[in-house]
């Protein structure tokens, strides 16, 4: 990783680890494929031409899993007629992947209705996959109509209150937050203070030295406002993470790939593997965004990610359906 | 059609005038009983139109939601709630109390409206 390589950052006027042009990159990426690693903070990205230079070291970890997200199943329209064929073909790409993921996180927009039917299409395509654990958080479309009850008593076992939830996994802490409940008029995504309250204790314990994954459906982020793209009280679940060296938050919502760093913490969305969304104010409104149907599978995806012992390093790789 | 544009700024310039000196209430009533024709609400790119809608008491205001993804109208103040709405898809509520009445989507709330009940 010569600091002179053309496609890490140079410019950080910002002081928060990535440039205007690194920035551009990541969003230009978006569908095509990337690998950001963060180390001390400071992220690094490469364009995935780049993998074959760099040793397996830096791309595979002791751990590694993979985030899916927005599945929307029982979506139907001109977007993807097919959800469930890209949703399979999701597992096909999981499945071939040379590092195999230990499980699987889902961060939300499982179905598309809160119908059960769009649940069991769901559970069983995911069941063709190697990975056999996967861990939710609900999606605002998951959460229609009973307030969450539904999606509670069927991936909600052991989780607190609206189904917020931890487990550790080789050294590393995996935090599963949800922000979709109680939305007030105008605002954002919330948390809710009984989340932040848990959530404050629940990380008090914990060395400083551990790598923290926090994973939530809408951005803890603000990535666009105006199209709801952010978390009203993020601020505050983020103070209670700041004592960490190494935080990763990952994100579903937008169905397309960005990422940003601030000080200590990598935030990042993963692609749908329903269909794709306009980038933040490029259109009139954040509805499905029809691509010809040759392009579709270039624009949906999944997240890899591995994790170094002691490297205090997460490497995040989107790959395409295509 | 002309004619009926002149007339409504008419009236709209009369209420202006006569609000302005304080006598406006009965005016008020006559502008808001030539809006009360429409009732639609049409959900189109994440928003609601007319974002404010002024209706006399007693109107039925139907919602119909025509975009490639579901949404809902809920009373800010709990006075009215749709089922999640798919495309093409309607909610109808009758108002029979005069007043103010905000709305929004519950699952993308930065899509906010509201219904004046007069």
């Amino acid at each position: 990783m010569a600091g002179t390589a053309k496609d890490e950052i140079q410019y950080d006027h910002n002081h928060d680890g990535i440039d205007r042009r690194g920035f551009l990159k990541c969003m230009a990426w978006a569908g095509t494929g990337a690998l950001c690693v963060m180390s001390g903070g400071v992220l690094k990205s490469y364009s995935l031409s780049r993998l074959p230079e760099m040793s397996s070291k830096e791309t595979m970890g002791e751990l590694s899993f993979v985030q899916i997200s927005d599945s929307h199943m029982g979506f139907n329209k001109p977007a993807n007629p097919d959800v469930a064929g890209t949703l399979k073909a999701a597992v096909v790409k999981i499945n071939a992947l040379s590092a195999a993921p230990e499980f699987m996180l889902h961060t939300g927009d499982i179905s598309h209705l809160s119908k059960p039917e769009e649940f069991d299409t769901v559970d069983q395509i995911l069941k063709s996959a190697k990975p056999q654990d996967v861990f939710y958080v609900p999606g605002e479309h998951d959460v229609l109509n009973d307030d969450g009850k539904q999606f509670l008593e069927r991936y909600g076992k052991g989780s607190k209150g609206g189904g917020w939830y931890s487990f550790d996994k080789k050294g590393a802490h995996f935090i599963g937050l949800v922000n979709v409940m109680n939305l007030k008029a105008g605002g954002l995504g919330t948390l809710g203070h009984e989340q932040l309250e848990w959530l404050e204790d629940d990380v008090k314990h914990l060395k400083h030295s551990t790598p923290v994954v926090v994973f939530a459906h809408i951005p803890l982020w603000s990535v666009y406002p105006e199209w709801g793209w952010g978390t009203e009280d993020s601020a505050q679940a983020l103070a209670y993470l700041k004592k960490f060296g190494s935080v990763t938050v990952l994100n579903g919502h937008i169905h397309q790939t960005m990422q940003k760093v601030e000080g200590n913490v990598t935030f990042h969305t993963a692609a749908s593997t329903a269909f794709p969304q306009p980038q933040p104010g490029k259109a009139d409104s954040p509805g499905p965004m029809k691509v010809p149907a040759e392009q579709l599978k270039s624009v949906l995806g999944i997240t890899d990610v591995n994790y170094v012992q002691g490297q205090h390093a997460l490497a995040v790789v989107d790959s395409t359906l295509a | 059609m002309r004619r009926s544009v002149s007339i409504a700024v008419l009236t709209m310039t009369l209420v202006v005038g006569l609000g302005a000196i304080g006598i406006g209430q009965r005016s008020v009533l006559a502008s808001a009983q030539q809006k009360a024709e429409t009732t639609e609400v049409k959900i189109d790119n994440f928003s609601f139109g007319p974002g404010t809608l002024t209706v006399p008491a007693g109107t039925t205001v139907t919602w119909t939601n025509r975009d490639d993804i579901p949404h809902t109208v809920v009373s800010t103040d709990g006075v009215f709630k749709s089922k999640v709405l798919d495309t093409d898809e309607k909610f109808s509520f009758t108002f029979s109390k005069t007043g103010t009445y905000p709305y929004f989507c519950s699952i993308h709330p930065k899509m906010t409206g509201k219904v004046i009940v007069q």
